[in-house]
């Protein structure tokens, strides 16, 4: 999973541990950055994403808030309009319905909405993610919905070299950024995490740009693109039918918007066949807009095309079912069998 | 009251097997998270006790002991919070999400977001002009949240029977009270809309069923709605697995020494019931968990394949599959002339 470059650095940390750090980095270096949500002050976090940080930056920079997103979201682009950097968590991205007007008529559309006169940067970080049977409120990863919409930045980290850089850029950026991390990949002790996303982390900040997938594996006979979670998934995929005699690419999008459509282009261009994978709602998201962009462009590229992301149907409690829901990376390894015929 | 902390007990007992050494949330007999609700019994009994099947109940992500006193079936419960196919909702909703409409009980994981649909309960009630009530429990966290705040105000300037119940167990999760809301006391949440308020700050089941009496009666003889706070305790972690390194000690055992069931077991004595009739009490809510719990676990699991059942009621497209036809197509269509 990780380059030379980084195997390089020896000093390996969980996704969480990265995050923390890149955070922790920015509200050293600029006392106009804070952090607040639910439970991020003594618990942490959740998901670990705050760990330690209260003992460092006290309650003043790291707050715990109200049960009232509209308003502590709201508060976060209005304080970011003021010039402040604020990091506002969203515990669950499911609970985005009770606070959605701030995220998407406020936060997103001010700055264009202002001609650029006023600007909102801000980060919302938000746990997504299902495969531990939280059911229909409580694991989604709702990637479609956040990029569909105009004005913000999306971005979904696989792996804790990239959590770490994309959080500093996330924080330097000066317009709002959607930062959402996949629970399983976290490394919390009591969900317990596949073991691609621990990576080596170099200790000092570097910044990943948005808008650039990264090619996690390559492959010459099919392209397969996906984020989050199912990166990993992918790449389990891809061993299976290395065994096969299939040479699977695997790209990770890691920002939604902007989409680094060029880098998938080029790999379809050599594979000609294409496989997207997420976990989210199939119709009308990712999966959808990756393969009509590359028909757009290229659409003689294109011999073949599978999609493998959660049918419409809200996530399922017991076990059985939501395991049919959320893909696995048998059914990636099917799908890339089925364009490769 | 002794139904909901036995249960409570026993599911905490099943919900860690198969999770350990250590816990993976994502293994064992019962799925996802569990949040439980042993301390705050007194609650939903005193005020579910003065309902009729015909009510309307709403309860938040901790539901269970709501979902007992509202006489919703146990069996079916607890075969739904095992994932079971023949549980209240086939397996797709869970312990956050049970739906009953035979007793009228429902409940959301969204925090707050159990209001609005009692104050549709309530609405539909005024204007059928029946005198069914809807009860809205939610926590003392979830006071700061619009949801409520809205419902209240729709609630009082329509006059609808609703009583919002809030239990407070002095705990958002990690965040006591007193960091994230003002005022102290959610019952003065009441005043800013115009509306009875009141505050039970003994954790007494007695005193909650004479505050809960007052508050039903008043919605259903068209008074009003009212919201009631009662102090809780809660005896275990927000959801298991919950560390609870932010709580101090003295918290824990200042909730377990208050325990409104042994409270309540002394007045019993002193009204001449003996020992021996509690433990009567106990031995029959023991052996009613027991039965549900065993009963449950001998369910089925659901299909794979029945995720995809369910989204609609009439799947696929709705009520009809012809579209109409008019003689006169033209002027059906608006056509010219």
């Amino acid at each position: 999973m990780s380059t030379p470059e980084q195997e390089a650095v020896g000093r390996t940390a969980t996704m969480s541990d990265a995050m923390v750090e890149a955070v922790a980095h920015e509200m050293r270096a600029d006392e106009e950055v804070f952090y607040m949500g639910e439970d991020v002050a003594d618990y942490g976090g959740i998901f670990d994403s705050t760990t330690g940080l209260l003992d460092e930056f006290g309650r003043d920079r790291v707050m715990d808030v109200p049960i009232s997103e509209t308003a502590y979201l709201g508060a976060a682009v209005g304080a970011a309009q003021a010039g402040m950097r604020p990091i506002a968590e969203l515990m669950f991205v499911d609970f985005f319905g009770v606070a959605m007007d701030q995220i998407y008529n406020q936060m997103a559309k001010n700055t264009y909405m202002s001609g650029t006169s006023v600007s909102v940067p801000m980060v919302l970080t938000t746990a997504v993610g299902g495969t531990y049977n939280d059911a229909a409120q409580h694991s989604q990863t709702l990637y479609g919905t956040f990029a569909h919409l105009p004005g913000m930045k999306v971005v979904v980290p696989s792996t804790a070299y990239d959590a770490k850089g994309l959080m500093h850029n996330a924080i330097r950026d000066d317009d709002p950024v959607v930062y959402m991390f996949h629970k399983r990949l976290m490394g919390i002790g009591w969900m317990p995490a596949p073991d691609g996303p621990k990576t080596p982390v170099p200790e000092e900040d570097y910044t990943i740009p948005f808008g650039r997938a990264d090619v996690k594996r390559e492959g010459d006979d099919v392209t397969v693109v996906t984020l989050g979670l199912h990166v990993h998934r992918a790449l389990e995929a891809a061993e299976t039918l290395a065994d096969d005699g299939i040479d699977a690419e695997v790209i990770d999008l890691r920002t939604l918007k902007p989409l680094d459509r060029e880098t998938v282009l080029e790999s379809v261009r050599k594979t000609g066949r294409l496989v997207v994978v997420d976990e989210d709602y199939r119709s009308y998201g990712v999966t959808g807009e990756i393969v009509s962009s590359v028909a757009e462009s290229d659409l003689d590229a294109l011999e073949a095309v599978e999609r493998v992301a959660v049918p419409d149907v809200p996530i399922p409690y017991s076990r059985p079912m939501e395991d049919a829901v959320i893909p696995g990376a048998e059914d990636v390894a099917e799908a890339v069998r089925s364009v490769g015929e | 009251m002794v139904t909901a902390r036995l249960y409570e007990e026993r599911l905490q007992k099943e919900y860690m097997e198969g999770k350990r050494p250590g816990f993976d949330i994502s293994a064992g007999d019962i799925p996802g998270e569990l949040h439980l609700a042993a301390g705050q019994e007194a609650a939903a009994v005193g005020v579910c006790h003065h309902l009729r099947d015909d009510d309307t109940v709403t309860a938040p992500h901790r539901p269970h002991h709501v979902a007992i006193a509202k006489g919703v079936d146990l069996k079916r419960m607890t075969a739904e919070i095992f994932g079971r196919e023949t549980g209240l909702c086939h397996g797709k909703g869970g312990h956050m999400h049970l739906f009953d409409p035979d007793v009228n009980f429902a409940c959301s994981g969204i925090i707050a977001e159990g209001c609005p649909p009692a104050v549709g309960a309530g609405m539909a009630a005024k204007k059928r002009n029946s005198d069914g009530v809807a009860v809205a429990y939610l926590g003392e966290g979830a006071i700061d949240q619009g949801g409520f705040l809205e419902s209240l105000n729709m609630a009082s300037v329509h006059d609808l029977p609703v009583v919002f119940v809030i239990e407070d167990n002095d705990w958002a999760i990690s965040m006591p009270k007193e960091r994230v809301t003002r005022p102290d006391d959610g019952s003065k949440r009441a005043d800013g809309f115009d509306m009875h308020g009141v505050r039970v700050d003994s954790d007494d089941a007695r005193a909650i069923y004479e505050a809960g009496g007052e508050a039903v009666a008043r919605a259903r003889d068209g008074n009003g709605p009212t919201v009631l706070e009662v102090q809780v305790h809660r005896r275990m972690g927000h959801f298991m697995g919950d560390p609870q390194t932010y709580r101090p000690e003295e918290d824990q055992q200042r909730a377990e020494d208050r325990d409104s069931i042994e409270r309540l077991a002394a007045d019993m004595r002193g009204f001449g019931i003996d020992d021996q009739e509690l433990e009567e009490i106990r031995d029959r809510a023991a052996n009613r968990v027991d039965e549900a719990v065993t009963w449950a676990k001998q369910q089925p699991l659901p299909e794979p394949e029945a995720a995809h059942d369910h989204v609609f009621t009439n799947p696929p497209s709705g009520v009809t599959s012809e579209e109409p036809e008019f003689s006169d197509a033209g002027a059906a269509a608006g056509g010219d002339d």
